[in-house]
């Protein structure tokens, strides 16, 4: 029954999901990860990049319309996450509870806007011509979006560590992560760097929501749809670890799709839930765990 | 009464009393309970609008018994627990005579136990998986054996050998396609397979390549709501538009073909008791109403055909009877020809609709070419005999 085809297009696409959960979880991941907030509104920059980009091809349309929406996604993606940061979520950062629940207001009173702006009907996103093509390869068929999806995961993933590694920001971000409290006394402004990672990750949510339109619908609730899968892979990933968060991103997706084989995509979504519940029995801390003083007590 | 003045007060409320009372007994309230926010919005808050038109009209045109209706609009919230609440406060609260609404088969189930136990009637507008059978609830909407078996008949004729059954998860699609899988084994057909998706999953990939695997003839669609932009969507970018593998759905209409762009369905078909192609001058002038009231653009369906002509049946049901009583209404309902605009209509005994069939398929303006139609009315039949032998309603026995 095991068809070779089958599995290998499967291997594909569980490729193919984990690029989505890695795109929809960085921001989390990040967030979480140097701040220890859990923002409840993330699902909601991702419905904002798929509103943005159905804005951009009304403005310009044509094959690269694409390639326009991408950057607009994610600098207004990163201006609400700006704002959100400095109005709400700085004024609560040493109250953990309170940001779980103001950012949950924050992401009903986002998505009654958007019902209220475009109407509880979806909006449809076209994906352009040169998109709308695939490969074929022995058997196999590879539409181009979910490749292009895959190759912009990729290079945020690259872009992400570059950032990480190789710039000052980054060595910010590190040295905050690592102890806040030693970081703030040698002269670092902390808030600064929490603000622009916070930016950064809801940009990287919104660039997801472009790519999530050339899939589905963009309707007010489809962070909803994406938001829980992100936790899984946050808190496999090892809460905060980008590493560990794309690790744990292409687990899930390859257990989502191969399992897909035999099961439907139902009784798939019960089996990934019970595959988490286990292996954080044996592994609490994660694929990777983090190393920081910000997670300890 | 202590004072003169709490006297006076008193006389005057009772007064004011009095004076509603006498003002309600010129009008009758009827509950119009849909889901006007939630998921459901987009196809219900149409349903509420026709609903709603009917009960213009026929006040504009004297009323019912010289009564005039007044509407009490309740929001289902797209929450099943919410439809049993706001049904048994408009029968408790607001004294209505009867209720129209509900849409999801998970709403309807919800409200049942509420009409029952205060004998009261509601009048359900969509196509459903049969498989009930109240006799709190008549069922305008297609049973099993008006819409999805007349869409196999016709692709069985068609000539199309193997089947792909696709659909959301939940009572629906589980039961209509239970009974094509029995019609399948008893005419020797091929499933090819049966796939369902989470309400509102978006995730087609392992079902495309299912559908690549096991190349159906057709693929029957009983997905619901969002779930089908994204199953279209990912079929075109998979290079199987609705062109190379047809696919006949059982949940879009007019209006959702065009939210979702007629691009990515046109070729596709349908089956549904009501089209707005429909050639007929009732029709006509039906569209033409709806449209002065909500916009030239405006997508008249099948379900709000279904609600408008639900309250013209309750009017006609209740003048026959002489009485807004549930029993009367009930009786003088069964049998009563309704002139509607999808022709003259009536309720069999099993208080579902007797009606005829269509195929359409979509063209490129988001409207159907009705390319296949039923020999005649089809009589509604709650329990496939094939799938649930031995099951008959109790209603029809009553």
């Amino acid at each position: 029954m095991l068809d070779a085809t089958l599995f290998a297009g499967q291997v594909f696409n569980g490729f193919s999901v984990a690029s989505l959960f890695v795109l929809a979880a960085l921001g989390l991941a990040l967030s979480f990860g140097l701040m220890r907030v859990i923002n409840m509104a993330h699902g909601e920059m991702l419905m904002l990049g798929g509103y943005l980009a159905y804005l951009t091809y009304l403005i310009v349309p044509g094959p690269a319309a694409i390639l326009v929406a991408m950057p607009v996604a994610f600098l207004g993606a990163a201006l609400v996450g700006g704002l959100l940061e400095l109005t709400v979520i700085r004024r609560l950062s040493s109250r953990p509870l309170d940001t779980l629940l103001a950012t949950w207001g924050v992401s009903l009173i986002l998505q009654q806007a958007a019902r209220s702006a475009f109407g509880p009907i979806g909006v449809g996103v076209t994906a352009p011509d040169w998109l709308n093509t695939g490969l074929s390869l022995g058997g196999l068929y590879f539409p181009s979006t979910r490749i292009f999806i895959l190759a912009v995961a990729v290079v945020v993933l690259a872009g992400l560590g570059l950032l990480i590694a190789r710039t000052r920001l980054g060595l910010l971000v590190r040295a905050v992560n690592q102890d806040r409290m030693m970081a703030a006394a040698s002269g670092i402004n902390t808030r600064r760097v929490d603000l622009a990672v916070f930016c950064l990750g809801t940009g990287i949510a919104g660039l997801a929501g472009v790519v999530l339109s050339l899939l589905g619908p963009v309707t007010p609730s489809v962070g909803q749809s994406y938001i829980v899968p992100a936790f899984l892979v946050v808190v496999m990933g090892g809460l905060g670890s980008m590493v560990g968060t794309t690790i744990a991103a292409v687990i899930l997706g390859l257990v989502s799709a191969l399992s897909q084989i035999f099961l439907d995509v139902s009784m798939s979504q019960v089996l990934m839930l019970l595959f988490v519940i286990i292996f954080l029995q044996f592994r609490p801390q994660g694929v990777v765990a983090t190393r920081s003083r910000a997670l300890e007590g | 009464m202590r004072t003169s003045a709490t006297g006076a007060l008193a006389g005057a409320a009772t007064i004011a009393f009095a004076v509603s009372a006498a003002h309600a007994a010129d009008t009758v309230a009827v509950g119009v309970l849909q889901s006007l926010s939630g998921t459901m919005a987009i196809s219900e808050v149409t349903v509420k609008n026709a609903e709603t038109m009917a009960i213009d009209e026929i006040n504009a045109a004297g009323g019912v018994m010289g009564h005039q209706i007044e509407a009490v609009i309740e929001d289902g919230a797209s929450d099943p627990a919410i439809f049993a609440q706001k049904a048994s406060k408009l029968i408790q609260n607001d004294d209505v005579a009867t209720v129209f609404g509900g849409w999801t088969s998970a709403s309807r189930k919800a409200m049942l136990p509420v009409f029952e136990r205060a004998d009261s009637l509601l009048w359900y507008p969509v196509q459903f998986e049969g498989n009930e059978c109240s006799a709190n609830i008549m069922y305008s909407g297609a049973q099993p054996n008006q819409q999805i078996l007349p869409a196999y008949e016709w692709a069985k004729a068609e000539g199309k050998k193997s089947y792909f059954l696709v659909g959301s998860d939940y009572v629906f699609p589980r039961t209509a396609n239970l009974i094509v899988k029995k019609h399948l084994a008893e005419d020797g057909l091929d499933l090819a397979g049966e796939q369902y998706v989470p309400l509102g999953g978006t995730d087609f990939s392992a079902v495309i390549a299912k559908i690549r695997a096991a190349k159906p003839d057709i693929i029957f669609n009983t997905l619901n709501g969002d779930s089908n932009v994204s199953f279209f969507k990912q079929m075109a970018a998979s290079g199987m538009g609705p062109d190379s593998v047809p696919v006949m759905s059982f949940s879009i209409a007019e209006q959702e073909a065009r939210a979702m762009g007629t691009s990515l369905v046109e070729g596709s078909y349908a089956t549904w008791n009501y089209f707005e192609t429909l050639p007929s001058d009732a029709n006509a002038d039906f569209v033409q109403a709806y449209r002065a009231l909500y916009g030239e653009d405006a997508a008249v369906t099948d379900p709000m055909l279904h609600g408008y002509l639900n309250v013209y049946a309750w009017k006609a049901a209740v003048e026959a009877a002489g009485s807004f009583d549930t029993d009367a209404v009930r009786a003088a309902a069964v049998g009563l020809d309704i002139d509607t605009p999808m022709g003259t209509v009536s309720f069999a005994p099993n208080q579902s609709l007797r009606q005829t069939a269509y195929v359409g398929q979509l063209d490129s303006q988001g409207q159907f070419d009705i390319i296949w139609s039923s020999d005649a009315m089809i009589e509604p039949e709650p329990y496939d005999a094939l799938t649930f032998p031995g099951k008959t309603c109790g209603v029809a026995t009553n």
